[in-house]
């Protein structure tokens, strides 16, 4: 059989739309909490209390240092052998993803905050807005446009790196992948090259689109001056 | 014009940043309707002082009476107060991501809560007033910096205040785009607002002021009508600050 038709061998073409269903269910989810919770976050970071910005410190550092891999382990199987906590596979992976999403956005949004310049603030001030409507008129609004570049960088890098799952025992796109080439590894010895170039494709026609309305969303505020 | 009510009353204002005592003892007290102009070598703290008066810097020691009234120094009391007391600054600080219109109503309906009706009326005639209506749905960026600098005027006037404090607004224009932003302040002196202001331009200084303080290393070291003032000053320092302008062949 020809290598490449292994594509569409069977239920193998919906299963591998499935598999790639699981992994950004567990994508999007994870990015729109990381989105909402990365501002707050980033908020936090820009406090003016010395001891609150120290502590977003410590929790961007420690999300970040240790790899995403790690995380996954802590939360699928450590969780349950210290706290007898068993969390679905799928469910510890939207938290850590989550987690990393929120610090790294977070640290995001305290940069884009932090460059905006300060008398914005005070002429916010100076019409009488309150701190909260400080945020939601002025700061956040500009925040965002400047946010916008990084921010797709890291949603397409959290999108990629859901592939990571697998090791938790979470059947996402690239295990549903390696069970196709297991099955016909003597019907067909070349599949792997054709089931991932497939995989490779899924991926970019989900990542694409959402550099291309970034992209878009850019053009329409660049003309716009802001 | 100028009424017999105290509007605002400073007494005895003290500011440092570290150690450094940027005001030392200044008061002021302006009435309804009068216009008072601060002068003085960079450095001086009149900026400073124009910032106290709004709550965006902290002071050390003295008081602020707006209508005979102590103003809280905590910054959770400043939003209501600052309703009261308008400020314009040098730089051109418009939103840049709101147009003309949405600048100037942003206040009006969100800070007091006005109808957009009610808010757009009085936005409307404001503008134009300084001639920008036809530009409402312009972004700050397609408009100079004199035209930015109008529109901030009107913002802050939008919010019905009490007292207008302009800070140097005049400082970072082109020269050909000061005048019109003078005019307006002008203007604004002539229908009986009440105004400190903060200004390097003297001649303008002299025309609209009814009262003029000049500052020097954080103390008021003159305050004389505007005439006076420019015409005879009584101390050597303002004397040689005002020379400072003054070219001769």
């Amino acid at each position: 059989m020809d290598s490449a038709l292994i594509i569409f061998d069977g239920a193998n073409f919906s299963r591998l739309l499935g598999g790639l269903g699981v992994s950004l269910r567990i994508a999007v989810l994870a990015v729109v909490i990381s989105l909402f919770g990365g501002v707050l976050f980033g908020m936090l970071m820009n406090s003016k209390n010395v001891f609150i910005r120290a502590c977003c410190r410590v929790i961007l550092e420690t999300v970040r240092i240790v790899p995403q891999l790690v995380w996954l382990f802590v939360f699928y199987f450590e969780m349950t052998k210290a706290f007898h906590i068993h969390l679905d596979a799928k469910v510890a992976s939207i938290i850590v993803f989550s987690l990393w999403g929120i610090a790294e956005m977070g640290d995001l949004v305290r940069g884009a905050i932090t460059s905006l310049p300060l008398h914005q603030w005070q002429s916010g001030r100076a019409i009488g807005l309150t701190k909260t409507q400080l945020y939601r008129y002025i700061i956040l609004p500009q925040a965002v446009r400047r946010l916008l570049p990084p921010a797709i960088n890291l949603v397409t890098r959290m999108i990629k790196t859901t592939s990571l799952v697998v090791l938790i025992g979470v059947i996402e796109v690239l295990k549903v992948g390696q069970q196709v080439i297991e099955v016909s590894i003597f019907s067909a010895p070349s599949a792997a090259f054709w089931v991932y170039g497939f995989i490779f494709f899924l991926y970019f026609i989900v990542c694409w689109p959402v550099s291309l309305a970034a992209k878009k969303l850019e053009q329409y505020w660049a003309r716009r001056g802001v | 014009m100028v009424d017999e009510k105290i509007l605002l009353e400073v007494k005895h204002l003290q500011k440092k940043y570290g150690g450094n005592e940027v005001l030392k003892d200044v008061s002021l007290s302006i009435h309804q309707g009068e216009v008072i102009v601060l002068v003085g070598p960079s450095g001086c703290g009149k900026s400073t002082f124009l910032r106290c008066m709004n709550g965006l810097e902290q002071y050390q020691g003295g008081e602020i009476l707006l209508d005979g009234v102590p103003v809280p120094r905590e910054e959770k009391d400043w939003p209501v107060i600052r309703q009261k007391i308008g400020m314009v600054f040098q730089s051109y600080d418009l939103f840049p991501h709101m147009t003309v219109l949405e600048n100037v109503l942003l206040g009006p309906m969100n800070v007091q809560n006005r109808s957009r009706e009610d808010a757009l009326k009085e936005a409307q005639a404001l503008l134009e007033r300084v001639g920008l209506w036809e530009r409402r749905d312009a972004y700050p960026a397609e408009l100079s910096g004199g035209q930015k600098q109008r529109i901030a005027i009107v913002r802050a006037l939008c919010m019905n205040p009490e007292i207008m404090l302009f800070d140097e607004v005049t400082a970072s224009l082109d020269p050909e785009m000061v005048r019109e932003v003078l005019d307006v302040m002008l203007e604004l002196a002539k229908q009986g607002m009440t105004m400190i202001i903060v200004t390097h331009e003297m001649s303008f200084a002299k025309a609209v002021a009814d009262r003029v303080l000049f500052l020097d290393e954080g103390i008021v070291v003159e305050e004389n009508s505007a005439e006076e003032f420019f015409d005879n000053p009584q101390t050597e320092r303002a004397q040689r600050f005002l020379d400072t302008f003054n070219f001769e062949k």
